[in-house]
């Protein structure tokens, strides 16, 4: 007759467990990372020229050494530039290839988008992002915060008009990039350069 | 004498505990599953800005992580130091960087890599600048910059 097999004691599987999960509860960083993403342009050809952009067309956001900002030539606060930022790029009638005397034109191109009614043309509207070498981090995002905001809702405001939602609650990807491509994100950051100032 | 001998009649039978190895397992499981180890120690202090506008980074397996910050240790300087992988690095290595996160991502992941900045508030833009160009040249067009949510203030 075989020999009786003795049980293994389960008992201890607990804490065996327990050391296992106290590790992996230590190790463990739950924190999402967040951030602002951004797309950077590809490096210019070597022979390019400089491209002419007629001034209103321009929104020039300057961030001097010392954090000062200053746009369109007239020194301004950072609680300023959202509103200044939507006044500018606002696009109030998309299905009209002409835009009023005080806002930049629109784009020599329109695109169909039969979701938002047909022929848009977006705003040839960019904003020029320059920044010292001397200008802090903190600063900077703070403006592309700002930035980022502005076009967000203003992509907000078209679609509520159109879809009766906000843009982060729209759930159809074409619906999503037919608004992207509404309102672009038109901001263009300059070669850096020592531009000094206080 | 009849009403005490009731009292210790009913005793009430201790809870099992041989479920609880499951449940113990259960949340074990859950941990493995969640956690993500810290590939790199850090050795620059990065205290990130604080923005309204963020958005979750998602796909972490596809987010190479730069670190730009003044160096923990006192004797490296206070000036903002870059870091990449487990060394301090110059503008100059990040080419490198990059072609080797390349390498060890698939072929048809290569172009979805994202390049994280996790950059200190204090640092001054130009170091950022120099990487943001180096990124540019390399062909490292889709960045992050690593930013705590901040709650609208309104």
């Amino acid at each position: 007759m075989a020999k009786k097999v003795n049980e293994i004691n389960a008992g201890s599987m607990a804490d065996i467990a327990f050391l296992l999960l106290i590790f992996f509860l230590v190790t463990t960083t739950m924190d999402v990372d967040t951030g602002i993403s951004r797309k950077l342009p590809p490096p210019p050809p070597k022979d390019q020229e400089d491209i002419k952009v007629k001034e209103r067309n321009v929104l020039k956001v300057l961030v001097s050494k010392s954090d000062r900002l200053m746009v369109n030539n007239k020194p301004d606060d950072v609680s300023n530039l959202r509103y200044e930022v939507k006044e500018f790029l606002r696009n109030t009638d998309i299905h009209n290839p002409i835009s009023p005397e005080d806002k930049p034109e629109k784009k020599k191109k329109s695109i169909n988008l039969p979701l938002l009614g047909g022929e848009v043309w977006p705003s040839n509207g960019v904003i020029s992002l320059k920044n010292d070498r001397g200008t802090s981090y903190d600063m900077y995002i703070q403006v592309q915060n700002e930035l980022a905001a502005a076009i967000r809702e203003l992509r907000d405001e078209l679609t509520q008009q159109y879809f009766g939602m906000r843009f982060k609650q729209l759930t159809d990807n074409n619906k999503i990039k037919a608004i992207q491509k509404a309102i672009p994100i038109a901001i263009s950051e300059a070669e850096p350069a020592e531009i000094g100032g206080n | 004498m009849a009403k005490f001998k009731k009292k210790g009649g009913k005793a009430t039978p201790g809870i099992s505990t041989s479920s609880l190895p499951d449940i113990i397992f259960m949340l074990l499981f859950f941990f493995m599953v969640t956690t993500t180890m810290r590939e790199s120690t850090l050795l620059v202090q990065i205290k990130p800005p604080q923005a309204t506008e963020v958005q979750k980074l998602e796909k972490k397996s596809l987010v190479s992580f730069i670190f730009i910050g003044p160096p923990l240790k006192k004797q490296f300087g206070t000036e903002s130091r870059i870091q990449l992988n487990d060394s301090f690095a110059t503008v100059k290595d990040i080419p490198e960087f990059i072609e080797s996160e390349r390498e060890a991502r698939d072929e048809a992941d290569r172009k979805l890599l994202t390049t994280s900045l996790k950059v200190d508030k204090e640092t001054k833009m130009g170091v950022v600048t120099d990487v943001k160009q180096q990124l540019r040249e390399i062909g490292a067009f889709k960045i992050n910059y690593s930013t705590a949510k901040k709650l609208a203030n309104k």
